[in-house]
Parts: C-alpha cells; sequence; structure tokens
C-alpha cells in the first residue's frame, strides 16, 4: 500500500513541483496518473520508491517511512522502470541486463537464470539473449528495460511513459500485461500522456496540475469530464469527444470503451430504424 | 555535481554581465597569474577579497557560494597535504600552517575567478567573443557546444543514477575497488547518450546547411563600453602593483607581522 500524506516537494533549483498531494494507493490497485508536462506526474512516483524524498509530509509504503530506507530496500518491493531505456542499458548481452537487479539483491545464481529466462519469456526477447542491448531497436530496449525491472517481481510496479515508441500491437501486448499483473493482485502505476491507452485499461486516474491532484476516479468518469479536462489541458479520448457531441440525441456522456460504445450506438440506431 | 552549479549560466542582467567577455577573461586571466606569482598569504587575501565587490554587483552571491563549496573538498585536500609535508620537512607548526593555508587560497582564488567569468558570461556571448577574435568558426562552434551540454549530461547523470539505484545498485557499498566498479552501470549510459546526441546533433546541423556559406555575419557585434575601459584599467592596476611589489617588495609573513605587533 502506498500512503503519501501531504506531501510538498522542492527541487535544490527551487522549483516546487509538488504542493500537498495526499493519496492512498491500495494493494492491486491499477492507476494511471496524467497530467500536461511539468505538473510533477514524474516528482510524484519518484517518491514512491524514495529517489526523491519529500521536504514536508510523509510518504510511507506498507506503512514504512521512506525517509527511513535507503532506495535498493524499497526497490525490492517497488519496481521503477524509467521513461528512457538509453538511461539504465548498459550490459553487454540483453541476459545480464536483465540479471543486473537480480544479482544486486542478492539472489542465488541458479534463480537468476530461472527468473531471467521467465522475464525474457514474458516479453518475447528470448531470442536476443546473447544480443547487446545496444543494437535492439527503440520498443525492444524499451522492452528490455521493462524485463529487467519485472524479473524480480516486485509488489508494486511503476511504469514512467510505457507506451512511447511502441506500436499498436505492443500496446495491446502492455495493456494484456498489466491486466495479468493485476489479475495477481500486483499493484500498477502508469504515468502517461496516452489518454487512448487510459481509455481502453479503464484504471482509475489521477489528474495533476501545477504539483496538486486535481481530480481522481475511475477513467470514464475523469475522462469523460470536460471542464477538469481543459484545466489540465488534456484533450478527452475519441469515443468521449464522439459521444459529447451526440449528447443532445440523448446518448450518455460518460462513455470511453469501444464496445459500450458500440452496443449503445446500435440499440440508438435500431430503435430509430422504422 | 554542485562544483557544476557554480559554473551554471543563469540570464540577469548587471554590469558584469554586460561587460564585454573578452575583457572579463583578460582580467581573470590577470588575477590567474597574480595569484601564481605570489605564494604568501597576504597578497592572496587581498586577491580573494578584491573579487567579492565583483559577485556583489553581479547578484550571484547563492551560487558563487554553492560553487565555493563544491570547491571545499578539494580545498582540504590541498591543505592537508601542505600543512603535513612543510610540517614533517621540519618547519615550524605556525608557518607550515600560514604555508598551507596560503596554498588552499590560491586554489580558491582560481576556483573563485573562474566562478565569477563563467557565472556571468552566457555561452553565447563567449562564442561572439571566440569569434570575433578570429578564431575559425569550427572550433568556436564546438567549444560553445561543448560548454552548452554540460549542464545537460550533469543532469542526465543525475537520471541515470537514479535509473539504476531503482535497479538497487548502491554506489557507497563496498571496498574502494568495488565502488569505482560500482560507476560503470552509470558511466556507460552516460557516454553512450552522449555519442548518441553528437552524432545526432551532427545530422540536424547538415540538415540546416551548417557551414554552407564561408563568410559569417553576426547579429550581435561586440563593442567596448566605458565599463570595459574600467575593467581593463582595473587590470592594468592590477598587474603593475602586483609586478611592483614582487619585484621591489618583500612581502611580510602573517607570523612576523604578528610577532612584531605585540
Amino acid at each position: 500500500m502506498i500512503d503519501a500524506q501531504n506531501v510538498y516537494f522542492t527541487y535544490p533549483s527551487g522549483v516546487e513541483a509538488l504542493k500537498g498531494v495526499s493519496l492512498t494507493i491500495r494493494n492491486g490497485e491499477f492507476v494511471a496518473i496524467m497530467g500536461q508536462n511539468g505538473a510533477g506526474k514524474t516528482t510524484l512516483v519518484k517518491h514512491f520508491n524514495g529517489l526523491l524524498k519529500p521536504t514536508k509530509g510523509k510518504v510511507l509504503i506498507d506503512e514504512v517511512e521512506t525517509t527511513k530506507v535507503s532506495v535498493a530496500t524499497l526497490a525490492r518491493n517497488v519496481g521503477f522502470v524509467f521513461q528512457n531505456p538509453d538511461h539504465q542499458l548498459f550490459s553487454e548481452t540483453v541476459e545480464d541486463e536483465i540479471a543486473f537487479a537480480l544479482r544486486n539483491f542478492g539472489f542465488k545464481e541458479n534463480v537468476t537464470k530461472r527468473r531471467v529466462t521467465w522475464a525474457l519469456n514474458l516479453l518475447g526477447l528470448t531470442q536476443y539473449r546473447k544480443t547487446s542491448p545496444f543494437m535492439l531497436s527503440g520498443g525492444e530496449r524499451k522492452r528490455v528495460a521493462l524485463a529487467s525491472v519485472l524479473a524480480w517481481n516486485p509488489k508494486i510496479l511503476i511504469l514512467d511513459e510505457p507506451t512511447i515508441g511502441q506500436d499498436y500491437q505492443q500496446k495491446e501486448k502492455l495493456r494484456q500485461f498489466i491486466l495479468q499483473m493485476k489479475a495477481q493482485r500486483k499493484t500498477v502505476i502508469i504515468v502517461t500522456h496516452d489518454v487512448e491507452f487510459v481509455a481502453e485499461c479503464n484504471p482509475r486516474v489521477l489528474l495533476m496540475l501545477e504539483g496538486k491532484i486535481v481530480a481522481d476516479g475511475e477513467a470514464r468518469k475523469v475522462l469523460t469530464n470536460l471542464e477538469i479536462l481543459t484545466q489540465a489541458s488534456i484533450v478527452p479520448p475519441q469515443i468521449a469527444q464522439i459521444f459529447l457531441q451526440l449528447s443532445d440525441l440523448g446518448l450518455p456522456k460518460n462513455i470511453i470503451d469501444i464496445y459500450e460504445a458500440q452496443g449503445i450506438l446500435l440499440k440508438f440506431l435500431e430503435r430509430k430504424a422504422p | 555535481m554542485s562544483v557544476f552549479d557554480g559554473l551554471r549560466f543563469r540570464r540577469v542582467y548587471s554590469p558584469i554581465h554586460n561587460l564585454d567577455p573578452r575583457i572579463k577573461f583578460v582580467y581573470v586571466c590577470a588575477i590567474f597569474a597574480v595569484a601564481i606569482i605570489f605564494g604568501e598569504l597576504l597578497p592572496l587575501i587581498i586577491l580573494f577579497i578584491m573579487q567579492i565587490p565583483f559577485v556583489v554587483l553581479a547578484g550571484v552571491k547563492r551560487e558563487w557560494l554553492r560553487s565555493m563549496r563544491g570547491a571545499a573538498f578539494l580545498a582540504t585536500i590541498i591543505f592537508l597535504t601542505n600543512f603535513i609535508f612543510a610540517y614533517f620537512g621540519g618547519r615550524e607548526v605556525a608557518q607550515s600552517l600560514e604555508n598551507a593555508v596560503a596554498m588552499t587560497l590560491r586554489f580558491i582564488v582560481l576556483v573563485e575567478s573562474f566562478s565569477i567569468f563563467f557565472l556571468t558570461t552566457s555561452p553565447d556571448h563567449l562564442g561572439l567573443a571566440l569569434e570575433q577574435t578570429r578564431i575559425p568558426y569550427e572550433f568556436c562552434f564546438a567549444f560553445t557546444t561543448a560548454v552548452r551540454f554540460v549542464p545537460v549530461l550533469a543532469e542526465e547523470a543525475q537520471t541515470i543514477m537514479d535509473a539504476q539505484k531503482a535497479r538497487g545498485l548502491e554506489l557507497e557499498r563496498g571496498n574502494f575497488l568495488k565502488r569505482i566498479r560500482n560507476y560503470i552501470p552509470i558511466l556507460i549510459p552516460l557516454i553512450v547518450s552522449a555519442i548518441r546526441r553528437s552524432l545526432e546533433l551532427a545530422e540536424a546541423m547538415e540538415s540546416r546547411a551548417w557551414g554552407a556559406t564561408k563568410k559569417r555575419t553576426n547579429l550581435y557585434v561586440l563593442k567596448m563600453h566605458r565599463g570595459d575601459l574600467v575593467l581593463v584599467a582595473i587590470t592594468c592596476g592590477i598587474l603593475a602593483t602586483a609586478i611592483y611589489v614582487r619585484l621591489y617588495l618583500t612581502i611580510p609573513s602573517l607570523n612576523e607581522l604578528f610577532r612584531s605587533l605585540f
């Protein structure tokens, strides 16, 4: 469980990035944090594994205050995949890259091997086992970074902009994978600008604006609330846009799911047809 | 990274910021030379204090203090080595102390003046100064680009450190050799991305026809103003005084001064 209590954070440069953020994320929740650039999304999630410590307020991970333990200790339970894979890849082979964290955490060599194989398999990277990560394409490097974190099976998984540079098929795989994590009662937090992806996943959405949380709720509620979305400079998902514009036909406004939309439209057309 | 903070330029306007970078550079070199000429404590103290009005006038006190703090570690090492060697070399305590303080202060004066220069001179200005002293444009460009990317690189190093810490890397763990090895996961991504970025920069430059015209003209041309002339005068004054003092006067050590006073 993640518990942030009135968190303020000011960077050494004097920029106040968080201005009193309070939230609770229960185990097994799937949360998407959204907001325009500079809203404080990444700053907030960096507090969840102790990379940043609040200047005021508290962050508790499973009832432990983040100021009391090292990043490495927290990282054992909180996996954090950074936005740019090039900021972490350094090994000669993909296999070593994935084993890096496992060795840091002191896993036994035979366990490490098994976990690496498992993670390679999970993300469809088995054929690149002995390849240098620098030889891979952008999307593949991103998956290596993800695999290198998943390998130690953290309870909480934070993904910073996971959909950037991924084609539709990979995005769909990512979605399936997140749902799978959710089924295993793992907490997944994504930081993203990708409204369509969020609309498809339908998680709990936290909307941030200038260091504060301005909306917190189901995706279908937050992503169809035009007033708040405009404030946070976010365009609603396409399905929501259609339904918002068709609202004078008596159709519901809070629709973001394609299949739900299809059902409603079909029913509407059947009623209209003579 | 705090040393870099002391060298990072921020766009503000002050009489010092508006000075011609060439003159400022000559001034810094003069201070540098004077600091090397004198090994005695007294002139170095004067030299140190003389820089403070510049800092105040430029309004960069906070950043300057930060760079001083960044230099503190090296300064301590310089102080200790000098003191230990002088002391065990057979000098008395007071004398070796004075000598060590003087050497440390010399280092601090050098850092101080360079920090003032970089804090008050924008990279663009610096490039302009180089160009207008007829250095080939390729070299000026390489130089300004390098300066321009120092803060970017520092920031990137921080992100990489965060990313590796999130994967359980503990930089402060293990013995000396292990600690050095701990930096490999940080250095490799840093170097790789620097190379990648330089290639991208080269491509972007090519696509914008870099070097298409041999003769370049500048939008801004550096001109000397009254302030610059004042600084020239100050620089000449400092140099002349320093040379005169060095050649014709003996400088008392602080120890002797105190002894003659009491």
